[in-house]
């Protein structure tokens, strides 16, 4: 708790009322998962923005260079026919 | 007969308001100086929830006495002698473990109190109190969990959780007391016998200080007279800035 020694980082992922994902929505200072869980109701939920709560530990994320943003994403980029637009999507599919 | 009845429920309304509107406004002083920006918006978080509750009391007070008064009347236009809150929501933050401590006791009574008043025959009350056990439910949590990490963690943060323990312990007696406003109200089953409001205090603290390896302080003297608006010296101080304001500038808005 003090300064000198901050509490672990967590990730915070936060599903809304519409949503069916749970999307990343900032980080906190917590001691444990149940005090990352509360702190998070408080900081990122205050405005009714969710009906559930992730938190993970900032530490267990692996997470892609930016120096290798080249490589991974520039090739997806000349690749159109990729993009599921040529299609006419039936009325009957909800979510997509 | 009538009028000493009414009488009863608006100066228990008023308790209520009163204990609701102060534990907000000694939480609200952690703004900005909280151990940790999450905690900092952690209790504000809790003080707003406290400071909604103390306004649907008020506002239902000044139904009951007739007065029609505002909620910034009663908030910020009585003086210290006037205010019923108990003892123990006026007590100094402290440090974190003092804030801590009371409210774990604070939350767990207030819990107990809005549950059996979810059950009043006043039906604004029940109302009220049906919205505000959702809260202190969370209230009371959220101090369970700091208690049992304090006083289970280290040396230093289980001294202070039993120093805390020992300065508030005194208070809670008088949230338990009963005189005639509280015999009355039980009688038009307006409110709860206190008794069985600290048969459910009791078990709870015991258990939760317990999980946190802290001892159950003994009684040692048992300060009183909030109801009757004999307040401690730190109240003043926390008054004359709450309504400094307000009293400084006279209806101003922003």
């Amino acid at each position: 708790m003090s300064a000198e020694t901050p509490a672990p980082l967590w990730e915070v992922f936060i599903r809304s009322k519409r949503g069916l994902s749970h999307n990343h929505v900032g980080s906190l200072h917590a001691p444990d998962a149940e005090i990352a869980l509360r702190d998070a109701r408080d900081v990122y939920t205050r405005r009714m923005e969710g009906v559930s709560i992730w938190v993970v530990p900032s530490a267990a994320i692996t997470a892609s260079s930016p120096d290798e943003k080249d490589s991974f994403f520039d090739p997806a980029g000349d690749k159109p026919y990729r993009h599921p637009t040529f299609y006419a999507i039936p009325k009957e599919v909800q979510q997509l | 007969m009538t009028s000493v009845v009414a009488g009863a429920a608006a100066v228990y309304s008023l308790r209520i308001a009163d204990d609701c509107l102060v534990l907000s406004h000694r939480l609200a002083q952690w703004s900005s100086w909280a151990p940790t920006l999450e905690d900092d918006i952690a209790l504000t978080n809790i003080a707003l929830d406290l400071l909604g509750q103390a306004r649907a009391m008020y506002a239902r007070t000044a139904e009951l006495d007739g007065t029609g008064r505002s909620e910034d009347d009663y908030a910020f236009m009585r003086d210290e002698r006037e205010f019923v809150n108990c003892l123990l929501v006026e007590q100094e933050n402290g440090d974190f473990a003092k804030t801590i401590v009371r409210q774990l006791l604070c939350s767990t009574y207030q819990l107990a109190l809005w549950q059996a008043l979810t059950t009043s025959t006043d039906e604004q009350i029940a109302a009220i109190a049906a919205k505000a056990v959702k809260e202190s439910a969370y209230h009371r949590d959220h101090a369970t969990d700091w208690t049992l990490r304090l006083g289970d963690g280290t040396d230093e943060s289980h001294r202070r959780m039993e120093s805390a323990l020992a300065t508030l312990w005194p208070f809670t007696i008088e949230l338990f007391e009963q005189d005639a406003v509280t015999r009355e109200v039980r009688e038009l089953r307006v409110g709860p016998d206190p008794d069985d409001l600290r048969a459910a205090w009791d078990a709870y603290i015991t258990r939760v200080l317990g999980d946190a390896t802290l001892a159950v302080p003994g009684t040692s003297w048992k300060p009183t007279g909030g109801r009757e608006g004999l307040h401690t010296e730190a109240f003043g101080y926390m008054l004359a800035e709450m309504q400094h304001l307000h009293r400084s500038f006279p209806g101003v808005t922003w």
